[in-house]
């Protein structure tokens, strides 16, 4: 057995034997979920953010939401009965960083798209407490007066794309034309919806897209993508 | 034995760096009530949400990470620099490796830190992962500070008079150079542009996930476990005049507490989309944590054997012996909470905010509070501290406060995680979840209490602290020389001075 006198009385002993001891639980740990192919599982309908869901996403960052949301469904009977179908690791395959949060000092927001129509959503973030009396939720309405910051959306697709999000160059090219289309209700949306299937549309005044339609778009689209009753546990299995 | 001899004996006694340990207690101490403060503040708001005043930059979301960074980075980081920086000194009799202005530049590059993080998130800008909110540049600035820091703590290692690197220096070692790991590994993240503070992370998803709570429950582990441990070993053997109880226990402590830790970080992702056999790993170890949590805490408190009398008149030790009972027991809830099904519950709900608070308020903030009581009146030379019955008010109010604050967190924790798996006879949910809201009602108002309580007493303790060095009634009489008598310090025995 060594003494240890070897790490005692050597300070850069002490230093390599200390960081040799704690870099391999991480190593064993984190290196497999990048090299086991099934730890993220293959399903049908999974496509990066539209331009203006991506906005939306930054906000929600931003404004620290996942302080008080989750979004991530527990396979646990009482979760799926309350939110859904537990959430799989696909589902979060695009976002950077992952946003399943920690503690729901509100409910559980990964599939809440489409649980409530766009008026709602704006009301409830403008003064949630008009439609939830008993809601902690702090006010929201600055968002529905700042508008969109539609200068860096491409940088941000590009930046996406370089940590491995598969943008296309058609993609980022039209970015600002799918926000038009995304934000406007008489517009065509047959190419954004070709490229984002399921997006959801919203309505901004004067067709100034602000942050809290971005948001809305966010929301709307939440667990919404990969159809479970087109896929089996089987495929599921990590 | 006299210091004329002792110098005889060991030559010369080193004139230390104290001026930038004076520096960093007076940060720990303006930062402990910052973090009380806001913590008090976004409490209100969770009582009554109306307190959010509808403006953006005190929402809860954006005032959250400033109470958790204020708290852990702000307060306990700075305790940890100016404890590690007086401790490494003494214990190696050697000045700090790396000059005044090295020191200097650790001090104020560390302030700048927590104020840029600060504001950062108020004006809303933050990575979203939970104690790295701080954007890619302010990562980067603390990477610069970070490694200067480890430069100065091991070069003073290695310039030492003594032949043993003494044990707090071990955990203090250890948390350098973890935290230093984590913070680099878990912060990559590719900016939009050099010009914009707006980042992406370079994982995604469950990967993220992990990587995330790999860091974040090491930071726990290291941050606010290892770094506090090294004032563990050093505070409570000086406070109670003893040698540390067991010196083969501290090895085994050591190094069973620094592997088994990083381990752990999978139980925040129980039920999750995160793989099996990962939650599994992070369960099993962190019940194996176990066992050296309690190696540790026994070595803490069995140091007072034969002291035992000193509670009773040094309250500063009272709040370090307090301190390692809140470690033992947290990291005996920890455990607990780790096991999946036990986990099925606790997730999500205020238990885990209970948990997190008999750690951060009980061992972290109590072991400080020990050390400072400690540490003032070495470090301004004066004879004692103020008031000790002013140091008995705070211990109790601060006691009473977090007492109030984890009872409440675990009513309110247990009752939601029924509340939210309760099924009526005909098999529906029982209850929607904004009812789960309106119960914890009356709980938040009393965490709210909780935290007034541990406020009120920091505010005594700066009083105190404040008399402590303008009262003349503390001054040293004349007749004691003002160079501390030097005792030889080495792994074993007291640690010297």
């Amino acid at each position: 057995m060594i003494k240890h006198q070897f790490f005692e009385k050597n300070a850069i002993f002490l230093l390599v034997g200390t960081l040799l001891t704690v870099a391999i639980g991480g190593i064993v740990e984190i290196v497999p979920l990048f090299t086991i192919e099934t730890t993220v599982e293959h399903v049908q309908g999974m496509r990066p953010y539209t331009p203006l869901e991506m906005a939306g996403r930054d906000i929600y960052v931003r404004e620290g939401c996942y302080l008080c949301h989750s979004q991530q469904i527990r396979a646990l009977r009482d979760e799926v009965e309350r939110y859904g179908h537990y959430s799989i690791a696909a589902e979060s395959m695009y976002d950077h960083p992952f946003q399943w949060g920690s503690k729901r000092i509100g409910p559980d927001l990964a599939r809440v798209g489409g649980k409530y129509s766009n008026d709602w959503q704006y009301a409830h973030l403008k003064n949630p407490q008009e439609l939830v009396p008993e809601s902690l939720m702090p006010h929201y309405a600055f968002l529905a007066d700042t508008p969109l910051r539609l200068d860096d959306i491409e940088r941000r697709m590009r930046t996406l794309r370089a940590v491995g999000v598969p943008y296309s160059d058609e993609d980022v090219a039209q970015a600002a034309a799918d926000i038009a289309a995304q934000t406007n209700p008489a517009a065509d949306t047959t190419d954004l919806l070709k490229r984002y299937p399921k997006a959801v549309g919203v309505a901004a005044q004067d067709g100034r897209p602000s942050e809290m339609d971005a948001l809305v778009a966010y929301l709307q689209m939440l667990g919404t993508l990969v159809n479970f009753a087109d896929t089996n546990t089987e495929r599921l299995q990590q | 034995m006299s210091g004329a001899a002792l110098e005889h004996h060991l030559g010369p006694a080193p004139i230390y760096n104290d001026a930038v340990v004076k520096k960093f207690v007076i940060a720990a101490i303006f930062w402990a009530i910052v973090a009380f403060l806001v913590g008090v503040w976004i409490a209100t708001e969770l009582a009554w949400p109306a307190a959010n005043l509808g403006l953006s930059w005190i929402n809860f979301g954006r005032l959250r990470p400033v109470h958790t960074s204020a708290a852990i980075f702000a307060f306990g980081g700075s305790a940890l620099f100016g404890t590690s920086f007086f401790v490494v000194q003494r214990t190696c009799r050697a000045r700090l490796w790396g000059g005044e202005a090295l020191a200097n530049f650790v001090f104020w590059g560390y302030q700048f830190f927590i104020v840029m993080a600060a504001l950062s998130y108020v004006m809303g800008f933050s990575q979203s992962k939970e104690y790295a909110e701080p954007e890619w540049h302010i990562d980067l600035w603390l990477t610069v500070v970070w490694v200067c820091y480890l430069l100065i703590f091991v070069g003073t290692l290695i310039k030492r008079q003594e032949p043993h690197i003494y044990v707090a220096n071990w955990f203090y070692l250890a948390f350098i150079v973890t935290v230093a790991m984590l913070h680099i590994v878990n912060n990559l993240a590719m900016p939009i542009s050099p010009y914009a503070a707006k980042s992406y992370s370079v994982y995604a998803g469950v990967q993220d996930a992990l990587v995330q709570w790999w860091y974040g429950h090491n930071a726990v582990g290291f941050f606010l476990t290892a770094g506090f441990l090294g004032m563990m070993y050093y505070f409570i053997p000086k406070a109670a005049g003893r040698p540390v109880y067991s010196y083969r226990l501290s090895i085994v402590h050591f190094w069973t507490l620094i592997f088994l830790y990083i381990w752990a970080g999978p139980h925040h992702l129980h039920w999750t989309a995160l793989p099996d056999w990962t939650q599994t790993l992070g369960m099993a170890f962190s019940i194996m944590l176990w066992m050296p949590s309690w190696g540790g805490m026994i070595n803490g408190i069995m140091t007072l054997s034969g002291a035992w009398d000193k509670l009773r008149t040094d309250p500063g030790l009272r709040f370090s012996v307090t301190a390692v009972g809140f470690y033992g027991m947290s990291t005996f809830e920890g455990p607990v909470m780790s096991v999946r099904d036990v986990n099925a519950l606790s997730h999500y709900t205020d238990w885990t905010i209970g948990h997190v608070h008999s750690g951060a308020l009980g061992w972290v903030a109590f072991i400080v509070f020990g050390a400072l009581y400690y540490l003032v009146p070495v470090l301004w030379h004066r004879q004692r501290l103020y008031s000790t019955k002013l140091v008995a008010w705070h211990y109790w109010i601060a006691t009473l406060g977090i007492v109030l604050y984890i009872v409440s967190m675990w009513v309110a924790g247990i009752m939601q995680g029924l509340m939210w798996r309760a099924y009526d006879q005909y098999g529906f949910l029982q209850y929607s979840f904004v009812e789960s809201v309106v119960a914890v009602h009356p709980f938040y108002v009393i965490r709210l209490l909780g935290g007034v309580f541990f406020l009120t007493g920091g505010l005594i303790m700066v009083y105190n602290f404040y008399r402590t060095i303008t009262s003349p009634t503390t001054e040293l009489p004349q007749a004691i020389p003002l160079v501390p008598v030097t005792s030889p310090a080495g792994a074993l025995g007291v640690p010297g001075e």
